[in-house]
């Protein structure tokens, strides 16, 4: 006969992996639900993109050389994600702290060359307000920079809860998430990338 | 200082609405002052607002879906009152201004906060219960989206007294809703409601995919599941699919409001008819999301009070799951006048009678289940009988408009209004009505009185058939929907027929207040000691009523489709209960959502108003909130075995002490 107090460990146990495979299941879904918003939006940017009443096209106004370096900072990010997990693994605090460290870094790169690209396109009279095209085109770029800068509060806010509790059970599920989180934006990215830049110019 | 409010913006020369506003607040004062006479806020808030029991959630949803309702209905009866006026060559007591956002609130409220907190509430209710799980995924996360829900209702009423609301028809499509055309804040209220709401939804679905997908009792296979968790579960992919398409798009609307972007204007490039586009693409699935659970609670009551197992219950999951695929291929069929061409229009008119097909199969389901069963004539069973003859008309109706060249005729004519009122209160009140009779002794522990909750289905019944059959005849006539002034006094006597219905059913309405009250004064006659009233086959049936807060002592292991059935066949409910206990984790209840959803209120209001230090301030404690819980380390406690056994002892003595 198992003793009430084994079946107590068993089920703590089984209640713990439980809960974090259920974390994990539903942070997938909210990608979905993020994925749709993203997808829905770069539909809207198709039936826009010639929209262009008065205004530039995007032939006239894309700068290629900052968006490349833009992907490439985005690029770097998924591989100090990928360190992130090792060191997650391995329960080594500190290049946890310092991967994410790094991450964050990169992130306000990217967002930073953004915004100077926002920047320069308003300066010189393309603004969102001008037609419909542009537009759809600040308001895709401006969702995946919005969910970055979203991204980098969370990872600030990772930092230090791993300073506080450590790389424990929950910590390294944040993480995932986090991962998933990043790694989505990756991918969103080189959608942009491909169909709104590199099309775009041709 | 205030942005665009000032004290202007309260309509005070608009007696009918201060009239109504000063009733509100007068309400809640005394409802206020009930509590405070009492001395319950503590129990308010620690048993109720800060709750992350399903059951209790449950409750809240549903409660505010009724009070909405009356909102809802309310305004239902001033158009009514209105048309009949107007087609007697009388000016009215509604000048267009008030009675375009009177249509853009009913239709509003009895869809958003009416009909789907109803849905939800249902869901909240049975489905942890029917596949034998002790709460959702994420309890917190279900608070959350209760009070968004809530909020948005809120922000909703507030716009009643404060400003204005949309007049734009329930979608506002522009460029009507454009800022150049709705200058004032009622497409904003419109926006940031809606946006509230469907951000809670979203959330929901999140939470019930992760707790139908994840936390079934063991053995329950899929194809196991009752047939209400079937169809919740596929409801909730078509909210987690379709939901994030009105984000957005009410968020692109959002910005041309707010920062002259142009996506839906008439100029600059902008795209009207890609608005119409994409908030059916949501519109369409959302009907579904409706329609859905309701069919599950059908499923259910029909087996249960036919004494049979349910006729094809393979078929009618197929047919839920084809429903759910269909369902994102025919919205354009609210717009075959939009000039698509003859092809586009072609394609959607057939995938829109394909989609019947499966509905049909249904139908013929809960008849075939019928047949030859030993029918048990309860009110619930009488809601469904009522919803299988006005939903096929309903239904039918659908068919003929799905027909490209019939709809150029009746397009926007009140034969459409019929056709989709048709439905929804066929459909979806009628069933929500049905799963209150039949789920209610499971929330409170007793039942509902019988012989007020037949009157209240007949009232409604032949009030809906009197109120809107003469709608079908007038949009023949060729009168168009949402008409206020100078209508032709030909649909004067159609008018007045459709008014004696919805007196009806406010009759109906009246019945079922007097329902509740009468069984709320004889519980103690009327009470549910076995937890199983009704001789049920799935196991929410198996706990008692109310459950225990954490549902099953024992999670029960499932063998068969009706798993309570074979149990108690087989004699072996008592094995459910003379197993050893264990501890049990259960989360606690948290303020969180509250003081979030509360934030998100204030963030709203102030966007609508134009209050950016508000909106910061608001959006900036949201952030802060969030932080904060996720800080917080323990959420959970533990309930001892002790605890257990003399909650169950209890049940047990109650049990035996009637018996």
């Amino acid at each position: 006969m198992i003793s009430n107090n084994t079946i107590n460990k068993i089920d703590n146990k089984f209640l713990h992996v439980e809960k974090n495979s259920k974390t994990i299941f539903g942070f997938w879904l909210y990608l979905v639900s993020d994925c749709i918003i993203f997808a829905t939006m770069f539909a809207v940017y198709f039936v826009m993109m010639h929209s262009i009443s008065n205004g530039p096209t995007g032939k006239e106004i894309f700068q290629l050389s900052v968006v490349l370096i833009e992907t490439i900072l985005l690029l770097l990010t998924a591989i100090f994600s990928g360190l992130t997990n090792i060191a997650v693994y391995k329960k080594n605090l500190r290049c946890v702290i310092l991967s994410l460290l790094i991450n964050f870094i990169l992130g306000l790169g990217f967002v930073s060359l953004e915004l100077l690209e926002f920047y320069h396109l308003i300066i010189e009279g393309y603004s969102p307000n001008r037609n419909g095209f542009l537009s759809a085109f600040f308001t895709l770029i401006g969702m995946h920079g919005i969910h970055i800068i979203f991204g980098m509060l969370w990872i600030i806010v990772i930092i230090f809860q791993t300073l506080k509790f450590g790389v424990t059970e929950m910590i390294a599920i944040r993480i995932k998430c986090l991962n998933l989180f990043w790694h989505f934006l990756d991918i969103i990215w080189m959608c942009i990338f491909t169909f709104i830049y590199l099309i775009g110019v041709l | 200082m205030f942005g665009k409010l000032t004290l202007e913006s309260i309509p005070y020369n608009e007696p009918i609405i201060m009239v109504t506003y000063s009733f509100i607040i007068l309400i809640m004062l005394s409802v206020f002052g009930v509590i405070f006479y009492l001395k319950r806020w503590q129990y308010l808030w620690s048993e109720w607002i800060t709750s992350v029991d399903h059951k209790k959630i449950a409750v809240m949803y549903i409660l505010l879906a009724f009070i909405m309702l009356f909102r809802g209905f309310t305004d239902a009866i001033m158009m009514r009152v209105q048309q009949v006026l107007a087609s007697s060559g009388n000016v009215g007591f509604l000048p267009p201004h008030h009675y375009d956002q009177i249509f853009t609130a009913h239709g509003v409220i009895m869809i958003f906060f009416v009909a789907m907190p109803l849905v939800i509430g249902f869901m909240n209710l049975v489905l942890p219960l029917q596949i034998g799980a002790r709460d959702v995924a994420f309890p917190f996360l279900n608070n959350l989206s209760f009070w968004l829900t809530a909020s948005a209702a809120i922000l909703i009423n507030v716009s009643l007294g404060i400003g204005e609301f949309a007049q734009t028809g329930w979608l506002a499509y522009p460029p009507l809703s454009e800022i150049q055309y709705s200058p004032g804040v009622g497409v904003d209220y419109w926006i940031w409601s809606l946006q509230l709401s469907g951000i809670g939804t979203t959330l929901t679905a999140i939470n019930f995919l992760v707790t139908v997908i994840k936390m079934r009792a063991p053995g329950m296979t899929m194809f196991k599941m009752p047939v209400f968790t079937w169809t919740s579960l596929c409801t909730n992919v078509l909210i987690l699919v379709s939901f994030p398409v009105l984000t957005l798009t009410l968020f692109l609307l959002t910005l041309d409001r707010y920062f002259d972007f142009h996506f839906f204007t008439n100029d600059f490039g902008g795209n009207t008819m890609m608005y119409v586009n994409l908030i059916w693409i949501w519109g369409h699935p959302e009907v579904y999301i409706l329609v859905l659970p309701v069919f599950g609670i059908f499923s259910e009551i029909v087996a249960t009070f036919s004494k049979k197992s349910l006729f094809g219950y393979n078929s009618l999951i197929w047919a839920t799951i084809v429903i759910t695929i269909l369902s994102f291929i025919v919205w354009l069929h609210h717009f075959f006048t939009m000039g698509a061409g003859a092809n586009v229009n072609a394609f959607f008119g057939i995938t829109t009678m394909i989609i019947s097909v499966p509905t049909g199969v249904k139908i013929f389901n809960w008849l075939f289940t019928m047949y030859q069963g030993r029918i048990y004539m309860h009110s619930s069973m009488l809601w469904t009988i009522g919803f299988l003859i006005t939903f096929s008309v309903g239904g039918m109706t659908g068919v003929l408009l799905s027909l490209p060249a019939a709809d150029f005729v009746l397009h926007n004519s009140l034969f459409l209004v019929a056709h989709f009122h048709n439905v929804i209160i066929g459909g979806v009140v009628f069933g929500c009505f049905a799963g209150l009779t039949y789920w209610f002794p499971k929330l409170f522990g007793f039942i509902l009185d019988e012989m007020w909750g037949k009157r209240a289905f007949w009232f409604w019944v032949i009030g809906f058939f009197v109120a809107f059959m003469p709608l079908y005849i007038l949009g023949f006539m060729g009168m168009t929907r949402r008409l206020s002034q100078n209508i032709d006094p030909e649909y004067h006597s159609m008018l007045v027929i459709a008014a004696c219905g919805s007196v009806l059913i406010g009759i109906g309405i009246l019945c079922q207040i007097i329902q509740l009250y009468v069984s709320i004064k004889n519980s103690r006659q009327n009470i549910d000691v076995t937890g199983d009233p009704w001789d049920g086959r799935t196991l929410e049936w198996s706990t008692a009523s109310p459950p225990p807060v954490y549902n099953f002592a024992n999670i029960p292991i499932v063998k068969s489709k009706d798993e309570f059935w074979r149990m108690k066949t087989l004699q072996q409910e008592n094995i459910l209960q003379s197993c050893i206990y264990s501890k049990i984790f259960m989360p606690k209840n948290t303020g969180f959502g509250f003081f979030i959803s509360f934030f998100s209120l204030l963030f709203s209001f102030s966007a609508v108003w134009h209050i950016w230090w508000l909106l910061l301030f608001s959006l900036l404690s949201i952030i802060y909130l969030f932080i904060l819980k996720s800080f917080k380390k323990n959420d959970h406690y533990i309930m001892s075995i002790k605890q257990i056994k003399k909650i169950e002892k209890n049940n047990k003595t109650r049990e035996m002490h009637v018996k």
